[in-house]
């Protein structure tokens, strides 16, 4: 089977992205499997100045998942620009930048200058900090302000296409998937980490510096599933399924709900070459389960 | 990769026990293997694992080549190493490695090693492959018994000597054995530390105060290995914020804060 997929004008040898966060800046999994294998590639979460992140500690292990608080610490884009990008086999694989800012204008700044590199597919738009001069409320959990950052950045990203990410800390995620599509998104991606926490009984101390953190890996994945399949049905632009994807199971799981490709995260942590396994893995799945195309089996689950 | 051998080293009694985990060695043909150097690490996790425990664990290579396979020493601490300790031959594991820095390895050069309990791992290769032996030192801290560590091979090869501590004044002993001992390789040979944190910042400390710099070996907590977590960082006097596993786990002593 064919395993090609298109979605806002990027074409993807397979439908395996490999998640913001979870796999550096590309470079650091080069000696476990051929990046030009990949469907596409995420980068780390990019700002405009480099940022130190968060305390130490930053991750702890939860049954099936792991809780980080990384802080957004990065080289900035402009290091990532000059430093890392040239290594990267983008002609043949899709670099897709992440990127963070905490004011819309910032977001816009920053969009416009990835968005002029040749070696930038596409943005991804990460609306999950707290918005400082909004009185600390998420960008991603107010719909008003969502689409105000999906503008920003749509307005400077030129012909590249914009991604937003979703948070699944709301209420009513189809709410936030339709006014970022209304606000001119070209695909939404989801999920990001749950919000959730982690104690010691004996010490009674957070294990996190920052005591809250994102859950994400396996114990997150029905959360994504449901999340993607309800945006699936409010929304026209395609969606990228996030969330415990381990296996090539995992991946047609996401697919039949709607999602048009994944991406895989904390699964580059469980082994190295979590993402390449699934991209040699899923055309045998494919076959033992008789899906013969992607634009047949997307969204066909009977509910 | 499968699981040759575990030996059971000895009881620690409340501390944990003491085993070596021989894994298949994954050959010189990527090269990586045939240049490992002491101090380097790898992740392992066994199959068993399932989805709880989700992350590998960081270990040093204590050894590795074609004969014994790659070795690690570990103490059975929590969940993850207790699963460890139940491997038996044959078993599945996802090993991935050699990973990090290694320990500066100065041949004429006085060289002191201090070791802290299991600390004391990535040194039995090292004390191997130093050619002079007679400028070659290693002080040994430990709590559980001797025989629970490759001490005695490693004895017959340099001079070592081994300080139990079964008592708050030993410890105070100990630190104060570290307290005249540094400084003789101080400013100029070479001093390097593997073990607990508040071990590696007493070396640090005295280290700086005879003027010397000596070289730590970090167990930050780890979920990657491969420095894209940024899970696992320490503080770099002047670049910030460093991936232990990429950029160390070996550090100068005065470039970071602990
Ligand atoms: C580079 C590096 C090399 C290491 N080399 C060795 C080695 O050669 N032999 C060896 O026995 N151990 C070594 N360690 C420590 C080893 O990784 C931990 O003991 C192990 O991960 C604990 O796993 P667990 O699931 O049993 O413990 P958990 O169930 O996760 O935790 C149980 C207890 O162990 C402590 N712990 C957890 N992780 C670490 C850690 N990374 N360092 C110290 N304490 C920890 C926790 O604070 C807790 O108190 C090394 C660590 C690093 C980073
Ligand atoms: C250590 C870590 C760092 C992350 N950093 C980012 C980031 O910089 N930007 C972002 O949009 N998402 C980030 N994420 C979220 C992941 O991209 C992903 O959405 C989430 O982990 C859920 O997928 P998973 O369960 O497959 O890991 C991070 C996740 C982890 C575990
Ligand atoms: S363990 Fe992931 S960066 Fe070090």
């Amino acid at each position: 089977m064919d395993m090609t997929v298109s979605f806002a004008g990027l074409t993807l040898d397979n439908p395996i992205i490999t998640a913001s966060g979870t796999f550096g800046y590309g470079v650091e999994y080069m000696r476990f499997g051929d990046l030009g294998r990949l469907g596409a590639m995420v980068v780390k979460g990019l700002s405009l100045e480099p940022r130190r992140g968060n305390l130490m500690p930053r991750i702890a292990e939860t049954p099936a998942g792991m809780l980080n608080a990384i802080g957004l610490q990065n080289i900035g884009a402009r290091e990532f620009v000059e430093k890392r990008l040239p290594a990267l086999p983008w002609a043949k694989t899709p670099v897709i930048a992440n990127l963070y800012a905490c004011e819309a204008e910032e977001f816009g700044e920053l969009a416009a200058y990835l968005a002029a590199q040749e070696g930038i597919a596409a943005l991804e738009v990460n609306i999950s900090c707290p918005n400082v001069s909004e009185g600390g409320i998420l960008f991603g959990q107010d719909p008003r302000l969502a689409a105000r950052v999906t503008e920003a950045v749509k307005r400077r990203a030129g012909s590249k296409p914009v991604i937003v990410k979703l948070t699944p800390n709301v209420t009513d995620i189809a709410a936030m998937a339709r006014a970022a599509q209304d606000a001119g998104a070209d695909a939404l991606s989801l999920i990001n980490t749950l919000s959730g926490m982690a104690v010691d009984a004996r010490t009674r101390r957070p294990r996190l510096a920052n005591v809250v953190g994102g859950l994400s890996g396996p114990a997150i994945k029905p959360v994504a599933l449901r999340c993607v399949w309800q945006v699936c049905q409010a929304v026209k632009i395609p969606v990228i399924g996030i969330g415990g994807i381990a296996s090539a199971e995992d991946v047609l799981e996401f697919i039949l709900v709607g999602a048009t490709a994944v991406q895989v995260g904390t699964a580059n942590f469980i082994r190295p070459d979590a993402a390449f396994r699934l991209v040699d893995e899923l055309p045998a799945l494919c076959a033992t389960l008789g899906v013969e195309s992607w634009d047949a089996y997307r969204g066909s689950l009977k509910a | 990769m499968t699981v040759r051998r575990l030996t059971r080293l000895g009881a620690g009694g409340a501390q944990g026990d003491f085993f070596e985990l021989a894994l298949d060695f994954p050959g010189a043909e990527g090269s990586a293997w045939g240049k490992w150097r002491p101090g380097q690490f790898v992740m392992v996790r066994p199959e068993g694992f399932g989805m709880d425990p989700l992350m590998g664990r960081p270990f040093s290579i204590a050894r590795a080549d074609e004969e014994h396979g790659v070795c690690v020493l570990f103490q059975v601490v929590g969940r993850g190493t207790a699963k460890l300790a139940a491997l038996r031959p044959g078993d599945r594991v996802t090993m991935w490695g050699p990973l990090g820095n290694a320990f500066a390895a100065r041949p004429g050069v006085p060289t002191l090693l201090l070791a802290g309990g299991i600390g004391i791992a990535p040194f039995l290769e090292y004390v191997k492959r130093h050619s002079a032996s007679a400028d070659l030192r290693l002080i040994f801290g430990h709590r559980p018994p001797l025989d629970c560590y490759p001490f005695a091979e490693m004895a017959a090869l340099a001079a070592c000597e081994a300080h139990r501590e079964t008592c708050p004044d030993d410890l105070q002993a100990f630190i104060a054995l570290l307290g005249e001992v540094i400084p003789q390789y101080c400013p100029d040979g070479l001093i390097l530390a593997c073990g607990p944190l508040p071990f590696l910042r007493t070396v640090g400390r005295v280290a700086g105060e005879a003027g010397g710099r000596a070289q730590l070996s970090l167990e930050n907590r780890m979920a990657c290995g491969v420095g894209a977590c940024l899970g696992c960082v320490t503080e770099h006097k002047e670049h910030g914020p460093l991936s232990v596993c990429a950029r160390g786990p070996v550090f100068w002593s005065d470039e970071i804060s602990l």
